[in-house]
């Protein structure tokens, strides 16, 4: 089961919103599918992405995996630990594996997005 | 006992003693630099390794021991075709009037090399019913930029500047896509028909007035002859667009299929898959290209031409202003190339034929063989390679294609291209190659089934494979996570050395 | 067929096991209309035969000449040991080492290759090779591109017109490549030009990604290599220097003058000429622009038990995982040339490499001095390391008729820059450690004899007149 409290793309991003504000990162699942993740590219501080923009990319040993934003917004942070120790996003990928923070330009598409369960239905039917 | 050798060695610079292996050049006048500026000269000397010739040897030699070779064993490396490398071929490159011409020296003192050049050119038309061969690109991967790039410069010719989009289908080989890409072109990947060939109705789909080019390797990445071929190279002509086929499976095809002559407008060879020359490691190759009517005047520059006289030049910088230029520097990989033109001879056309022959023949009688224990996704003869999957041991036992892969090797082979085509799950594309014996088929069979059932009844001793390997599995995370990628003393340290 | 193991018994066998009759029933989905009947090829050869063939065809080739020709590939003694190591069938006939448990001798040798190149070129990055030295120009370029986000380079005309062609046929796609002149008169005459460099840099509606500059240049010429750098860099532009890797022995190294990138040929050491290849492009950079560096990169590891080993990393940036966001569809990579390169550095020594390089040098002033002697003075007044242009009235033909006299004087520069009048009568000429004295001496002579005759003929001409 994946976290209540977050919302969720079909390509396996997540999202956790705390005011205008909200943090992205990737599930669990598709950290497990990407295998050691050896390297993420992320946004400059500033950047404005459009819902579903592909903002970054991450990196494995064997696999290569754009990142798409699911909301649109401007970026405020970006995760810099990821650079020395992209085994966070392996390794906590809810908590110590986020990887951009947002400021939200259009709240309502938060709701056009997957929730907990509608997300595990999706990754298990495979 | 591992199927290769076991002394691992510790690098050259840990070999190295100060003031070892002096001696071997004369020694300059002391003044000999004087005239250099000193802003221009070399200030802290390069640090490299100080040996005897003995030292050296024994160190290569021991590091040679450490790989696997066709020399050693079979390598059914699907999409490689590891075929013997006949040795009169390394005997023909180091001939000195071969090894010794420098690449600008002029066409009269080079007519040798000009002669073997343009006779292999003909050869190739033959082989491919192309109009016209360069010989230019070094490798598979060169091929496809040229054939792009020739494609590109056409359309522009005749002012179609919209054609931005290059179609292949999923289970093209990596370097289709980023060839195009590289070339400027957007990627449209087109799913595969349930039956592994190309799905006309959706190429027809994206077939239109945006498309500069389609790239099909035929046979397929999967090892099937794309039976809607005839259709498909219509329907890509309808739209205006152009046909390259990635001739890396042309070991299936000698003598059967001729592409120029079936209606593609150009073609790469990979010379060190079909035609025998050496992998070394991971290269040298060259890629030769064939093209048609349509693209003969973009060829790179400079042609071989030959006179009445018979009588070979290079083509003058200038010459024809329709080329697409060059792609590297002199005339090409010719060291390469005298080999693949001493293997063509030395089969002829019947021989050719019998190459793929034999090749397909292998090929569907190890894939008989193989599919006692594994599943075969396409239900129809294979061409020179076949695609198997462990999907079904995955699923009884958590062992993947990747272990399986690995235990091979404790069964003295080397692993098939896994994981490729992309289309298949726990994929295996195993490609004998017409010079491996009926009883090195079916010993590699053998070993195949012999590990399913390992997967049954030992799974773990096929998860942790290789065990008698020199080394183990290897930490690919912390390699990519801190790289290290050259040798630096206090790094070495950190890592224990060999002996 | 010469090297297929299969005889009918065995062929009967497989067909049997199939349950097929004959082996075109295989090639039943070949459409009819669409079927080949046979290949139109001579007979097949046996070998007795075919190597007659082939020292004949060797034996058309003439490579006997004094020869002064370099041009961006140089003679050099290889030692035997490389060789006689190379025709191990475990090192060429190795596949690429995607099995890195069996394939640690290829790997080790890459990444020792790697390590000896990083040395030589003082940067920290070295990739694993290019086809050649045109083709690491060319991804070179391309690395400023997608590094900087910019879309134009400028390369020196004083690059290898063969690497700058091959640039412009890499850059046809959208990205802009534009020439920096050279300096025509003065002390620095042949270099690239500083001013016009500055010039071009300015141009703040099409900023620059990248700047490309040879040392030696192509004429042999010695370039303002930190001051080019220093211009770049102001430019918010990455600086790329074209080397030759026995001339860096003893010339400052990219990583000396703030170079980003560093590409070249690597075929001077250890490799033959061989009438155009194969050869080796050397491309390195720094660490900042690893992960923009295209082809394969091999590092140090260790295996599940702890033992050193080696292993091609950093690969989802290849083609086969990348596809259309690769860097480069570079599949391949030079393994045995680099190998060779490999043994040749270690069996000559960094003394070795030196005394190569200083041996170049001395020769290419005794040269400079026999040839101005008979008649031919050097074109550029600036330092050279072992490689420069001398002035020969009707260079061409002169060079053509020193042919007959064994003597291969260099290249006829109009034969390689048609565009380029003010060099139209030059002779690029070099030497190097195998230059003997005997062929400095023939050169002179016969070029002195060739000068004289056609001042008499000349003289005739004026006569008949």
């Amino acid at each position: 089961m994946v976290p209540t409290d977050l919302r969720y793309t079909k390509d396996h991003e997540w999202v956790r919103v705390d005011g205008e504000e909200a943090t992205v990162g990737i599930t669990e699942y598709a950290a497990g599918q990407l295998g050691d993740i050896v390297f993420v590219e992320l946004p400059d501080v500033g950047r404005t992405l459009a819902q579903f923009a592909a903002f970054g990319v991450v990196e494995s040993v064997k696999a290569v995996s754009d990142l798409f934003a699911p909301v649109s917004g401007e970026v405020v942070a970006n995760n810099e630990a990821l650079a020395g120790s992209p085994e966070h996003v392996n390794g906590d990928p809810y908590g110590e594996g986020w990887m951009i923070r947002l400021r939200l330009t259009e709240p309502g598409e938060v709701d056009e997005l997957l929730d907990a369960d509608a997300y595990d239905a999706l990754i298990a039917a495979g | 006992m591992s199927v290769v050798g076991e002394k691992l060695q510790p690098t050259l610079f840990e070999r190295s003693r100060p003031g070892r292996g002096d001696g071997k050049i004369p020694h300059p006048p002391k003044d000999a630099l004087d005239r250099i500026p000193e802003a221009a000269r070399r200030v802290t000397p390069a640090a490299l390794p100080e040996l005897n010739e003995p030292e050296v040897v024994r160190h290569y030699v021991n590091l040679s021991h450490l790989n696997y070779a066709i020399d050693t064993g079979f390598y059914p490396l699907g999409s490689c075709t590891m075929k013997f490398n006949p040795k009169l071929n390394e005997w023909a490159a180091r001939l000195p009037g071969f090894a010794n011409l420098h690449p600008l020296a002029p066409d009269e003192i080079a007519q040798g090399s000009l002669q073997l050049l343009w006779e292999l050119e003909q050869a190739l038309i033959a082989i491919s019913g192309m109009q016209a061969v360069t010989l230019q690109p070094a490798a598979g991967a060169q091929g496809e930029l040229c054939g792009i790039l020739m494609i590109r410069a056409y359309h522009r010719s005749r002012g179609d500047t919209d054609r931005d989009e290059v179609l292949v289908p999923d289970s093209s080989h990596g370097t289709n896509p980023a060839t195009a890409s590289m070339a400027g072109f957007k990627t449209i990947t087109i799913p595969s028909a349930a039956d592994g060939g190309v799905d006309l109705d959706k190429f027809r789909a994206a077939l239109g007035p945006r498309t500069a080019a389609v790239m099909i390797t035929n046979p397929s990445t999967l090892g099937l002859f794309e039976k809607r071929i005839g259709e498909l190279l219509d329907a890509v002509h309808e739209a205006g667009a152009l046909a390259y086929m990635d001739g890396a499976n042309l070991n299936a095809i000698l003598g059967r299929f001729k592409p120029g002559e079936a209606g593609f407008d150009v073609m790469h060879f990979n010379v060190h898959k079909t035609f025998s020359t050496p992998h070394g490691g991971g290269g040298p190759g060259a890629g030769p290209v064939g093209v048609g009517e349509r693209l003969l005047p973009f060829l790179p520059a400079p042609r071989v031409l030959r006179s009445d006289e018979g009588r070979f030049r290079l083509e003058r910088p200038d010459e024809r202003p329709t080329s697409i230029g060059r792609l590297r520097s002199y005339v090409g990989n010719t060291g390469v190339l005298v080999r693949a033109f001493a293997y063509i001879r030395a089969h002829g056309g019947s021989g050719l034929r019998q190459v793929s022959d034999d090749a397909v023949l292998a090929a569907n009688y190890l894939r008989k063989r193989v599919g006692e224990a594994y599943d075969i996704p396409f239900d129809r003869a294979c061409k020179h390679e076949f695609v198997a999957s462990a999907a079904g041991i995955k699923k009884r036992t958590g062992v993947r294609t990747l272990d399986i892969a690995k235990r091979l090797i404790d069964h003295g082979y080397h692993p098939p291209t896994i994981y490729f085509p992309l289309t298949v799950e726990e994929g295996m594309l195993i490609e004998p190659t017409e010079t491996e014996s009926v009883e090195t088929l079916d010993a590699f069979a053998d070993a195949l089934i012999a590990i399913a059932h390992e997967a049954e009844t030992d799974p773990e001793l096929v998860k942790t494979a290789p065990h008698t390997a020199p080394v183990g599995r290897l930490d690919e995370a912390t390699a990519a996570r801190q790289p290290n990628l050259r040798w630096r003393p206090m790094a070495g340290a950190e890592m224990p050395c060999p002996d | 067929m010469p090297y297929g193991p299969h005889t009918a018994g065995d062929r009967e066998q497989m067909l049997a096991a199939l349950g097929i009759a004959s082996v075109d029933e295989l090639f039943a989905d070949i459409p009819p209309a669409l079927r080949a009947s046979g290949l139109d090829l001579p007979e097949p050869e046996p070998e007795l035969e075919l190597s007659a063939r082939l020292l004949r065809m060797a034996a058309r080739n003439r490579t006997d000449l004094a020869s002064f020709l370099g041009a961006g590939v140089y003679r050099h003694w290889t030692p035997a040991a490389v060789d006689q190591i190379l025709l191990r069938g475990e090192w060429y006939t190795a596949y690429t080492p995607y099995q890195p448990e069996i394939s640690q001798g290829t790997l080790q040798s890459i990444y020792e290759y790697e390590s000896l190149i990083a040395e030589l070129v003082d940067l920290d990055v070295v990739s694993a090779s290019h086809y050649d030295g045109a083709a690491a120009t060319a991804e070179a370029g391309l690395m400023t591109c997608r590094a900087t986000r910019r879309e134009r380079v400028l390369v020196s005309k004083a690059v290898h017109p063969h690497y700058r062609a091959t640039l412009a046929a890499y850059f046809g796609g959208g990205l802009q490549l534009d020439d920096i002149p050279l300096v025509a008169d003065g002390p620095d005459a042949g270099t690239t030009d500083l001013a016009a460099l500055e010039r071009l840099l300015a141009e703040t509606d099409r900023p620059v990604a990248g700047v490309i500059a040879g040392q030696p240049n192509f004429l042999g010429l010695l370039e303002p290599m930190a001051e080019i750098g220093r211009l770049a860099h102001a430019a918010g532009a990455l600086f790329v220097s074209v080397v030759e890797p026995v001339s860096l022995a003893v010339l400052a190294p990219p990583g000396a003058y703030g170079a980003d990138i560093a590409a070249g040929e690597g075929q001077p050491l250890g490799i033959a000429p061989q009438y155009g290849g194969p050869y080796l492009g050397l491309l390195a950079s720094t660490d900042a622009l690893v992960r923009q560096i295209p082809g394969r990169l091999v590092g140090m590891t260790t295996d599940v038990d702890g033992k050193r080993a080696y292993v091609m990393t950093l690969r989802a940036r290849e083609q086969d995982i990348r596809r259309d966001k690769a860097a480069s569809n570079i599949c391949t990579n030079q393994a045995l040339l680099a190998l060779a390169a490999s043994i040749y550095l270690a069996t000559i020594g960094p003394h070795g490499l030196r005394d190569v390089a200083a041996q170049g040098a001395a020769r290419a002033a005794r040269l400079e001095t026999a040839l101005a002697a008979a008649g031919a003075p050097r074109i550029h007044p600036g330092p050279y390391l072992n490689e420069f242009a001398v002035r020969v009235p009707d260079a061409r033909s002169v060079h053509r008729r020193l042919i007959d006299r064994s003597v291969l004087a260099g290249l006829a520069l109009a034969d390689i820059l048609p565009d380029e009048p003010s060099l139209a009568d030059g002779l690029l000429v070099c030497a190097t450690e195998i230059t003997t004295d005997d062929e400095i001496a023939l050169f002179a002579s016969a070029l002195s004899e060739e000068l004289a005759g056609a001042g008499a003929r000349a003289g005739v001409a004026e006569a008949v007149r």
